[in-house]
């Protein structure tokens, strides 16, 4: 095994070109566990933590640049008004040691399906930066998970940034975990309002073989609440309606029995959150809510 | 390294003595501080996988990665051959006749010989100069398996044509055993079961399923051994018994009993699971063959393998009542799941029979209990074995009954309870208090907690706060399918080993003059596990001795044994230990007093006299002398064995017999609250109710009885080993997915302590450790059920369990 | 591979470490400080958090060859940074946000030499002495990982909500207290500040 320490962005990008199987390493808190436990021994270790950039980020316009090493406890204390729900995700994600260290570039690089930003990601919509020696791209999240555990980086890319859309509504993530702390997500669920394009867009998590959007349940609310005019009335959802989305939620699950939970009660808790996140923001868009922004 | 932190000959980490100098009297009863507690802080304090030596060798242990196979072949070369390995060891490779272990049957291979049975056993064993190393070396060796059926349940480990997971044996169960794939078997019949239901006005009979537990103590299994010149070899261990250890490593190293000396290294928690062998005889092994020291340490993957679990029971239950409240009969079968090898199992099927009907009045009885050899994980030792499951079966039926009788079910619990002189299943009498129905009254009477409490805790006087409310930072609700739920239990376990086990204790007491001031030194081989044992010897040797000074000398095997830190025994029995051998150097204190004194003064002779604050005095508290001018140059130094009442064997048949020497009772009250629609449980509080007889160290004892509840309570919501019933393997051998209650998950445990001596016991004290683990389970369950109407006959309960999903 | 880094205010060095090695490792094998528990070595437990440049991580997940250049605050050095902290901010604990330990400011501070024997050590910092006097220790492998994480909770909020502290000590597992006592703990190692702020 090597150990790479390349003091700056180019350097990385550079030995990543030459070594294309180095395994990236910046919070440590996936890599290092199948380290430990003998599950990887990759040829080069990939150092990302004396590259600065990596952990600051640029709020703009109509994005925030969220660099690929930010920790967790920072989104959580600077960005919970443009990324409330990414914000709330960060408050779930393991303990306060492991969001001091960890940050989106390790949950989109590892993609595992139980990561717990990813439900958040899709949600907000955003586009993920990947760099090479060759260039830079944007990758839209919608097309960045492509298998458990795989993503769309090419093998001499790394995660420079993701460039989140900022909340222009209300934004809630939840997740199911047997403890009440420290707990990886049997299954979760992310909501972000769009008022600005009267969308609602989600995100699933581990209750698919990748992250993924509830699309069906995203196309029906859209249209019933165009239909019935809610975006401006600001009308209690009708509980019709909360049902259906949340069903179609449930539906979008193509999820696993395995020693965390059953498919079926994940099919189920997902219906549930999403009924109860939609409710949440909703609530907040009418302005008539108690939990205005969250508990993150 | 530029230069190496701890080049010594004595292995860093050998623990050094504790001496406790206090201002106060620091007597019994007093919540004196932890002797220990200022190297736990600093991070000095030596354990177990602290120890170095220079020049020393990591072991590393390769395991069975199925469950049941032959084992073909075995090729060690390319291992061998690897650079910084100094020895590879199987079966073959073991020096002595003796080639197995175990704590009553000597059935565990210290290395797999021709088969395995369970997932994860020994197979072979590397020695190199850095863990990496070994890890490497221990990949290269090839293991060619023939698998073989699998037994996994009653059904087949007792089928026509089961295969046999030890054959030949010849332990003295196999007499009384219906197969050989039962470990043992005990009965317990009393009065006329069938009879007597006969007279009951209703009957409810349940079947019951209690998870595979892990103790999941935080200090993984590690130690160093070290060869030494004389051809033996020096352990440094975290175990709960070192002389248990000596007398299972010394005949399969070959070597007589002096020449492995043991010393205890700091031990990170153990509640069972470090009463059988772990990686013990393999680092001996190693340092013997390599002559080098060797350290093994287990990771946590590992220990999920490295030591034993609490037993998974099946449990059917039947009980019957009159209309007015009454119990009528019990009758139940107990099956335990004992693994591939016997460890505990069969003192646990005598406690699971034994205290099957708990702490209530069954004058006409039914029981079998049976533990048995699966290929399954290997079970023994855990907190309140035996006793913890036949509580969470009986407490569910308690509740039913009630329910069935439209009775409150904690004064249906009262009218049945047991007292002192009640009669257990057993034949014996309880001969001290046995305040059942006074400590459910007690958990009854505390005020509930608040409703709502995630409103009233919101930050910024608007929002919920997540972390009050079920799902916890999760953000899974805020208030939506929230139910409380209000349960009960209490339960009854015996204290120290039961069924005519010599059950004893060695103490060895050391009084001299150091400095001008009389110092006590107490040496005896007790693990200190956690559970603050050496807070309480230096309690006992101040209020026996009347010194401030009082020094713990390190566990070792240079004393007789002190028994195991099992059983809730310790203080009651090392305890009595170190009293008695304290009391007969106070008697020698006096007779050199007398001798030197005597004349000057006659209460000497006629006074009843005491030792305190330093000083000779008469039971009217006049000072007779200075024990430095006593003792002077001369130093008492006494070594004695103390035995408490002995115990019968349980009747094979009948299951009649005094087996057991003392009783423990605590009682719960659970109140939760369940989000009835995703299944998730927030436990509010844990309130508990406990008789210690006499409470030695207050402080000691609430961490004690807080620490046992929440270890029930884990057990109730989150904590289960899962074993894959087609392979036998387990699948969640981390702490990512083997879940401990973190401290957002801890209820608060306010606690009421009642001390009604036992007049047979030192000081009146009780054996507190397990009882407390015993009915948190069942109270969990019991409000879980409360608020959400199901009959959840299984523990741990899921998600799942909750919402039918 | 060769790692220099700053460990309890003194220079560090390793030789020949193993690429895979963690920061736990180095600390425990090769530094002789093995207070830095190693439970789980997966990050779920917090028996081995220190704070590297101020911020409590778990040192098992932590490569080695990543604290090349960096400040490394463990159990053992404990008393010390907090005696550096109270002589810095008199009374301790400061508003959240607004103080911490700066990286300049562990750069300035220097443990104390010690040799390593019990009772020679400086004087126990107040959570060390809280968690004695509440019998908050037990067995006592998770306290050390519990005292950093701790210590840090009361640097930035001094006087925090029992929900506070929870969640503050939510990744650090305690198997034999039932975690009470350690709450009771906290809790008076924040009213001992409180006192030393008043009086």
């Amino acid at each position: 095994m090597d150990f790479l320490r390349p003091a700056s962005w180019e350097e990385a990008l550079a030995a990543k070109a030459e070594h294309p199987t180095a395994v990236p390493i910046a919070g440590g808190t996936d890599v290092m566990v199948e380290i430990n436990f003998d599950h990887r021994r990759p040829e080069y270790l990939l150092d990302l933590n004396r590259i600065g950039e990596l952990s600051e980020w640029e709020v703009g316009q109509e994005s925030v640049r969220l660099g690929a090493s930010v920790p967790y406890s920072s989104i959580m204390e600077h960005l919970r008004a443009e990324l409330p729900g990414l914000a709330l995700a960060s408050h779930t994600v393991a303990s306060p040691q492991i969001r001091n260290r960890g940050g989106v570039g390790g949950n989109l690089g590892t993609a595992s399906p139980a990561g717990d930003a990813h439900p958040a990601l899709l949600a907000a919509d955003c586009e993920v930066e990947a760099e090479s020696v060759r260039g830079t791209r944007l990758i839209p999240i919608d097309a960045f998970y492509t298998g458990v555990k795989r993503n769309a980086l090419e093998p001499d890319e790394l995660i420079r940034a993701v460039h989140i859309r900022k909340a222009d509504g209300p934004q809630q993530y939840s997740k199911v975990g047997t403890r009440n702390a420290m707990v990886i997500a049997v299954c979760a669920f992310g909501i972000a309002l769009h008022p600005e394009t009267r969308t609602v867009r989600t995100g699933i998590g581990s209750a698919a073989p990748t992250p993924v959007r509830a699309k069906a349940a995203e196309d029906f609310l859209n249209a019933a609440l165009e239909e019935g005019g809610f975006w401006e009335n600001g009308k209690i959802i009708t509980p019709a309606i909360a049902k259906q989305f949340a069903a179609l939620a449930s539906g979008a699950c193509n999820p696993i029995d395995d020693v965390r939970g059953t498919a079926k009660y994940r099919r189920h808790a997902v219906g549930i959150m999403a009924r109860r996140t939609l409710g949440w923001t909703w609530e907040q868009y009418r302005g008539a809510g108690r939990t205005l922004e969250g508990a993150a | 390294m530029t230069t190496p932190p701890k080049a010594q000959t004595v292995p860093a980490g050998t623990p050094t003595k504790i001496t406790q100098g206090s201002p106060t009297k620091g007597g019994i009863g007093e919540s004196t501080l932890r002797p220990d507690g200022t190297l736990k802080v600093t991070g000095e304090f030596a354990y177990s996988s602290d120890m170095w030596h220079e020049d020393m060798l990591w072991g590393q242990t390769l395991r069975s990665t199925v469950a049941h196979a032959e084992i073909v072949s075995i090729d060690t070369s390319e291992a061998l051959a690897t650079s910084g390995v100094y020895a590879v060891m199987t079966y073959d490779d073991l020096p002595a006749e003796m080639k197995n272990y175990g704590l009553e049957i000597q059935d565990t291979p210290v290395l797999a010989h021709g088969k395995v049975r369970h997932h994860g056993e020994p197979v072979a064993i590397v020695a190199a100069d850095h863990p990496e190393t070994a890890r490497r070396a221990a990949a290269k060796i090839k293991i060619e398996y023939r698998e073989l059926p699998l037994i996994t349940d009653e059904a087949s480990a007792t089928a026509p044509d089961a295969v046999l997971v030890h054959e030949g044996r010849d332990d003295h169960h196999i007499g009384h055993v219906p197969h050989p794939n039962i470990v043992h078997r005990q009965p317990i019949i009393r009065g006329d079961a069938d009879e007597a239901a006969k007279r009951a006005d209703v009957i409810v009979t349940g079947d019951y399923t209690f998870g595979m537990q892990d103790q999941a103590f935080l200090g993984p299994e590690s130690g160093l051994a070290v060869p030494s010149e004389d051809g033996g070899v020096e352990l440094y261990v975290a175990t709960q018994w070192l002389h248990s250890d000596l007398g299972q490593i010394a005949p399969v190293l070959g070597l007589p009993e002096e020449k492995v000396r043991m010393t205890l290294s700091g031990v990170g928690g153990a509640f069972g699971g470090r009463e059988d062998i772990s990686m013990q005889i393999h680092a001996c092994l190693l340092a013997l063959r390599t002559g080098k020291p060797v350290k093994i340490v287990y990771n946590r993957f590992e220990s999920f393998f490295g030591h034993v679990h609490r037993h998974p029971a099946k449990l059917h239950y039947e009980h019957g009542a009159t209309k007015d409240g009454k119990l009528t009969h019990m009758k139940c079968r107990i099956v335990l799941d004992g693994g591939a090898y016997a460890s505990a199992s069969p003192a646990v099927v005598g406690n699971a029979s034994s205290l099957s009907v708990g702490p209530y009045v069954v004058e006409d009885v039914d029981i079998e209990a049976i533990a048995l050899y699966t290929n399954n994980p290997p079970c023994g030792a855990m907190r309140g074995f035996g006793a913890v499951q036949a509580c969470f079966a009986y407490e569910a039926q308690m509740d039913k009954l009630a329910a069935k009788l439209d009775m409150d079910p904690v004064e249906f619990r009262q009218l049945n309870a047991m007292e002192q002189g009640t009669l257990l299943p057993t034949g014996q009498s309880c001969d001290s208090p046995a305040p059942v129905a006074e400590l459910l009254r007690l958990v009854k009477s505390r005020p509930l907690p608040p409703e709502q409490q995630w409103l009233a805790a919101g930050s910024e006087g608007t929002s919920v706060d997540v972390r009050a409310l079920p799902g916890g930072l999760s953000n899974t609700t805020h208030g939506e399918g929230v139910v409380r739920g209000v349960g009960y239990a209490v339960g009854l376990k015996n204290v120290g080993f039961s069924e005519g086990f010599d059950d004893y204790s060695t103490a060895r007491v050391r009084m001299e003059v150091i400095n001008g001031e009389p110092v006590a030194t107490v040496h005896t081989a007790m693990a200190e596990v956690g559970q603050g044992g050496v807070t309480v010897h230096a309690q006992i040797a101040r209020t026996e001795l009347g010194v401030n000074q009082v020094t713990i000398h390190p566990a070792d095997t240079r004393v007789g044994s002190a028994g195991s830190t099992s059983a809730s025994r310790q203080t009651y029995v090392t305890g009595g230990a170190v009293k008695n051998s304290c009391e007969a150097v106070r008697e020698k204190v006096l007779e050199l007093g007398r001798t030197k004194f005597g004349t000057y003064h006659p209460a000497w002779a006629t006074a009843e006299l005491l030792l305190e604050g330093g000083k000779v005095v008469t039971d009217g508290g006049e000072v007779l002398a200075d024990l430095a001018d006593v003792l002077e140059d001369e130093a008492i130094d006494i070594e004695l064995e103390w035995r408490h009442r002995p115990t019968e064997a349980f009747d094979l048949r009948t299951g009649q017999g005094n087996g057991h020497v003392q009783y423990s009772f605590a009682a719960h009250r659970a109140v939760v609250e369940v989000d009835t629609e995703l299944g998730l449980v927030k436990v509010i509080e844990l309130a508990c109710a406990q008789d210690v007889g006499k409470a030695l160290n207050p402080l000691s004892v609430l961490g004690q009885i807080q620490g046992g509840t929440l270890q029930g309570m884990g057990v109730a919501v989150m904590e289960e080993i899962i074993v894959d019933p087609k392979t036998a393997k387990v699948r969640n051998p981390s702490f990512t997915d083997y879940l401990l209650p973190t401290i957002l998950d801890t209820p608060t445990i306010p606690v009421d302590v009642l001390e009604l001596a036992d007049e047979n016991a030192p000081y009146g004290l009780r054996g507190i450790g397990e009882a407390p683990t015993l009915s948190s389970t069942p109270a969990v369950l019991a409000a879980i059920r409360n608020a959400t109407g199901l009959e959840l006959n299984r523990t741990p309960v899921r998600p799942e369990h909750l919402t039918g999903a | 591979m060769r790692v220099n880094f700053t460990v309890n205010g003194r220079q560090q060095e390793a030789d020949d470490v193993w690429e895979g090695e963690s920061l736990l490792y180095v600390l425990r094998e090769r530094m002789g400080l093995p207070g830095s528990k190693n439970a789980c070595e997966q990050g779920e437990c917090g028996s081995c958090t220190v704070r590297l440049d101020g911020v409590p991580v778990c040192a098992c997940l932590v490569a080695a060859g990543q604290v090349e250049g960096r400040e490394v605050v463990t159990v053992e050095g404990l008393a010390d940074y907090a005696k550096h902290r109270e002589d810095a901010h008199p009374g301790g604990g400061c508003a959240a946000g607004s103080c911490g330990t700066t990286l300049d400011a562990a750069k300035r501070w220097q443990s104390r030499p010690t040799d390593g024997q019990a009772g020679e050590a400086a004087p126990l910092s107040p959570i060390q002495q809280a968690f004695i006097d509440a019998g908050a220790v037990q067995c006592g492998f998770c306290t050390p990982g519990l005292l950093v994480a701790a210590d840090e909770l009361l640097e930035n909020t001094p006087s925090p909500s029992d929900q506070d502290i929870r969640e503050a000590l939510s990744g650090n597992l305690c198997r034999c207290t039932g975690y009470e006592k350690i709450l009771d703990a906290v809790r008076l190692a924040a009213a001992r500040q409180e006192e030393a702020v008043q009086s």
